[in-house]
């Protein structure tokens, strides 16, 4: 800054004092737009975050205080809920329920995105056209994937069934078996998930030096050797990003249970497929306990925490 | 990259496209503003159907200055925890809200959320039945909600089907095929070695139907305590309804669900329980091709009240006094008539039980069914049931789902019982 400084004024010359005061005021202000303005540029996010992020986790979490009616009123509960929440036995129903489908859900489609993504990694004709047609199912309406897949694992007159007739398979009740709610509802998840994993994972290799491979193949490395060797090691970090993400998202899991159960909160007419989502808007607002919804969305926040938190080691261990 | 400017131009316009059409599908933003300064606009939010369309329209032409919006929900379970919203965050709600009878009683129970309607619409007692008129009411007097329908009882079935499996198929003889439940089964078991499929859609039904049959307090006492399990009504019903799965008379299709909504144009039941503002329901999930296939014969085991609905004004609407205004012309005996011949819900305005053109009416999609006389006979001899205050969700999320579970064979009975007594206590709780 030192360097823009105007040069001192002649001697003889009686000192221009406006026109220093100004020159100062103005170094003053561009310090300051230095310093503070980036602040200001990061601001709106941050009030956003407050708003949106900050306010709803503490007010949450102050609810989760009360005997909360809805519409009613409020009683200060202490930690009653919370107590009351360890022995519910439809609370823990859901937690296996929404591990189980994200299990079977995020495995298959991290593998799935990791081999599409090496495929369109290779030169072929169209990639462009592949690599985007790959995202399609991510920005199509959730509420409409859903409803489509409703109607393909319907029981009478669904299309999986019948095809499935083909090869002499009974009918199967898509909603009335644990297994078989959980696989639908995974293959929706998969269906609009696994193509974004896919462009993030493309983006990540493609990023990694091509001369790495170079001299990986002089060295007499094959493709496979190269993926295992190369590619994975140098993914880690894309890839713990991708399943953070996955992992977020698949334990709030509640659009897609919620349409293939036929709009029913219930999940199933004996819970099979009611994830922790669904249990706290049953809860919250159908039984119009706010406060013990609240319990449960601060005991699905810190579930998320923790098992990112495992799944961050893992990948981190795993993957060298 | 490695692609072309001119390819990358494509990718980035196609890029454009696919987000553009997701956003879109995402975005749909209401307007809630009136079109013109000094028109008032007045959102009608019901559920189901209660053929309002054109009364609205009526509405509109004679009272120039108002706007009404019909916001409808399919179903009823969708539309409680809006309506909760609504009231929780005071805002949003329609300024003429329907209240059905399994949530009305819990509605009341806040009765600050709502409109005395009285102050705008006078005392109507006289027109309305008696014990209808009196459940929109507070026990201080105060006029929560104004009567629209009560829920007849009556059998809907498919001329068609009957006729196939070699059943008589006018209504007379096939309400004579079933004057009690014990023949109802015999029919559906002839019905099923026949043709290999249930004549019913599914237990829960007849189980709603039977629990209004039998009357007198149901899943509460007039205290408002849950008494689910000692409740005769319910153990006459629940017992039916495991008689008719173990007779195999049902479709095992769940209400509301996708397999039911398609199996009204599959034909995968030929029969479904009706009170009368099932009717539209029946009719749209039929769809126009199946028009005069449907009709409508007497109940076994007698007459009953299932369903109904109110309307109500709430408190936070902005113009309470013309909202009021509108819920009094909905209700009033001509409407009531006009939305019956539309949709189904049967009158419960007195002089509109007693016009007689609602009593001359044919349904057309019915096969000219004489609805008006079907349904209108039984209407001045219904008897209220106690409903408490959380009946929805008692028989929808804690009888409905172990009958259901049964019915499919993945429950014992003893088993489902216990599961509906162990959920109907928490459903119940008040």
């Amino acid at each position: 800054m030192s360097l823009s400084a105007p040069p001192a004024p002649p001697q003889l010359v009686k000192p221009d004092t406006h026109r220093a005061s100004s020159s100062s005021r103005r170094f003053k202000l561009s310090r300051w737009d230095i310093k503070y303005s980036p602040y200001i540029y990061v601001a709106p996010f941050f009030l956003l975050f407050a708003v949106f992020g900050i306010y709803p986790v503490l007010q949450t979490a102050r609810m989760a205080l009360y005997d909360w009616n809805l519409i009613g009123d409020h009683t200060f509960t202490g930690f009653d809920n919370f107590t009351a929440l360890m022995g519910d036995e439809y609370f823990w129903n859901a937690v296996k329920n929404t591990f189980g489908i994200f299990l079977l859900a995020t495995i298959p489609q991290l593998f799935g995105a990791l081999f599409l993504a090496n495929l369109l990694n290779q030169n072929m004709r169209g990639r462009m056209f592949f690599r985007l047609m790959i995202v399609a199912p991510n920005v199509t309406s959730v509420a409409a994937v859903a409803i489509v897949f409703a109607v393909l694992f319907r029981r009478d007159f669904g299309l999986v069934n019948w095809v499935l007739g083909f090869f002499g398979v009974d009918a199967i009740d898509w909603k009335g078996e644990t297994w078989s709610s959980w696989s639908a509802i995974a293959t929706m998840v998969d269906w609009r998930w696994t193509g974004y994993n896919t462009l993030i994972l493309l983006a990540a290799m493609q990023a990694i030096p091509k001369d790495i491979y170079e001299s990986a193949s002089l060295d007499g490395a094959g493709k496979w050797r190269q993926f295992w060797s190369i590619t994975l090691p140098q993914l880690r970090p894309t890839l713990i990003f991708v399943v953070t993400v996955s992992t977020i998202g698949g334990l709030q899991l509640f659009t897609e249970p919620v349409i293939f159960g036929d709009g029913r909160i219930l999940g199933g007419a004996q819970r099979e497929f009611q994830t922790i989502a669904m249990y706290m808007y049953e809860k919250g607002f159908n039984d119009l306990q706010f406060g013990y919804g609240s319990a449960i969305a601060w005991a699905l926040f810190i579930m998320i925490i923790l098992v990112s938190g495992v799944n961050y080691l893992l990948i981190r261990r795993s993957v060298k | 990259m490695g692609v072309t400017p001119r390819r990358r131009t494509f990718a980035v316009a196609a890029l454009a496209a696919i987000t553009a059409i997701g956003g879109l599908a995402a975005c749909t933003k209401k307007n809630d503003e009136p079109s013109t300064p000094g028109e008032i606009k007045l959102v009608v939010d019901t559920f189901g159907e209660f053929g309002y369309d054109d009364l609205v329209k009526q509405y509109e032409a004679s009272h120039p200055g108002i706007k009404i919006e019909l916001r409808k929900t399919a179903q009823l379970g969708d539309y409680r925890p809006k309506l909760v919203r609504y009231l929780a965050t005071n805002k949003g709600a329609g300024d003429v809200t329907a209240l059905e009878e399994g949530i009305i009683t819990e509605f009341k129970a806040n009765a600050a959320n709502w409109v005395d309607l009285s102050q705008y619409v006078g005392d109507k007692s006289a027109d309305y039945l008696p014990w209808k008129y009196e459940i929109g009411k507070t026990s201080d007097g105060k006029l929560l909600g104004l009567p629209t329908d009560v829920g007849g009882l009556a059998m809907c079935y498919r001329k068609d089907l009957l006729e196939a499996a070699g059943f008589k198929s006018d209504r007379e003889a096939v309400s004579a095929l079933w004057p009690t439940w014990d023949d109802f089964i015999k029919v559906g078991q002839e019905y099923r070695t026949k043709t290999g499929k249930g004549l019913l859609d599914t237990v829960t039904t007849a189980f709603s139907a039977s629990l209004s049959q039998v009357g007198g307090d149901l899943f509460y006492d007039k205290d408002f305590n849950v008494v689910a399990d000692t409740s005769p009504a319910v153990k006459t019903s629940w017992d039916l309804a495991l008689k008719l799965a173990d007779a195999k008379v049902t479709a095992k299709t769940n209400t509301w669900s996708a397999e039911w909504q398609a199996g009204f144009q599959q034909g995968t039941f030929a029969a479904t329980l009706c009170p009368s503002w099932m009717l539209g329901i029946i009719e749209q999930n039929s769809g126009a091709a199946n028009k005069g296939k449907w009709d409508v014969a007497s109940v076994p085991g007698g007459g009953g009240n299932w369903g109904g609905s109110w309307l109500s004004v709430p408190t936070q609407s902005k113009h309470p006094k013309e909202a009021a205004e509108l819920a009094a012309f909905l209700t009033n005996a001509d409407s009531q008539v006009a939305a019956f011949k539309a949709k189904g819900p049967l009158p419960s305005n007195l002089k509109a039980l007693g016009n007689a053109d609602f009593q001359a009416y044919q349904n057309p999609y019915f096969n000219n069914a004489p609805v008006g006389k079907i349904f209108g006979e039984g209407a001045k001899t219904l008897k209220p049931v106690t409903i408490g205050p959380k009946h929805s969700s008692v028989k929808e999320r804690a009888f409905e789902p172990a009958l259901q579970a049964y019915e499919a064979g993945r429950l014992s009975a003893q088993a489902a019982w216990d599961q509906a007594i162990k959920d109907a206590k928490v459903q119940g709780a008040f």
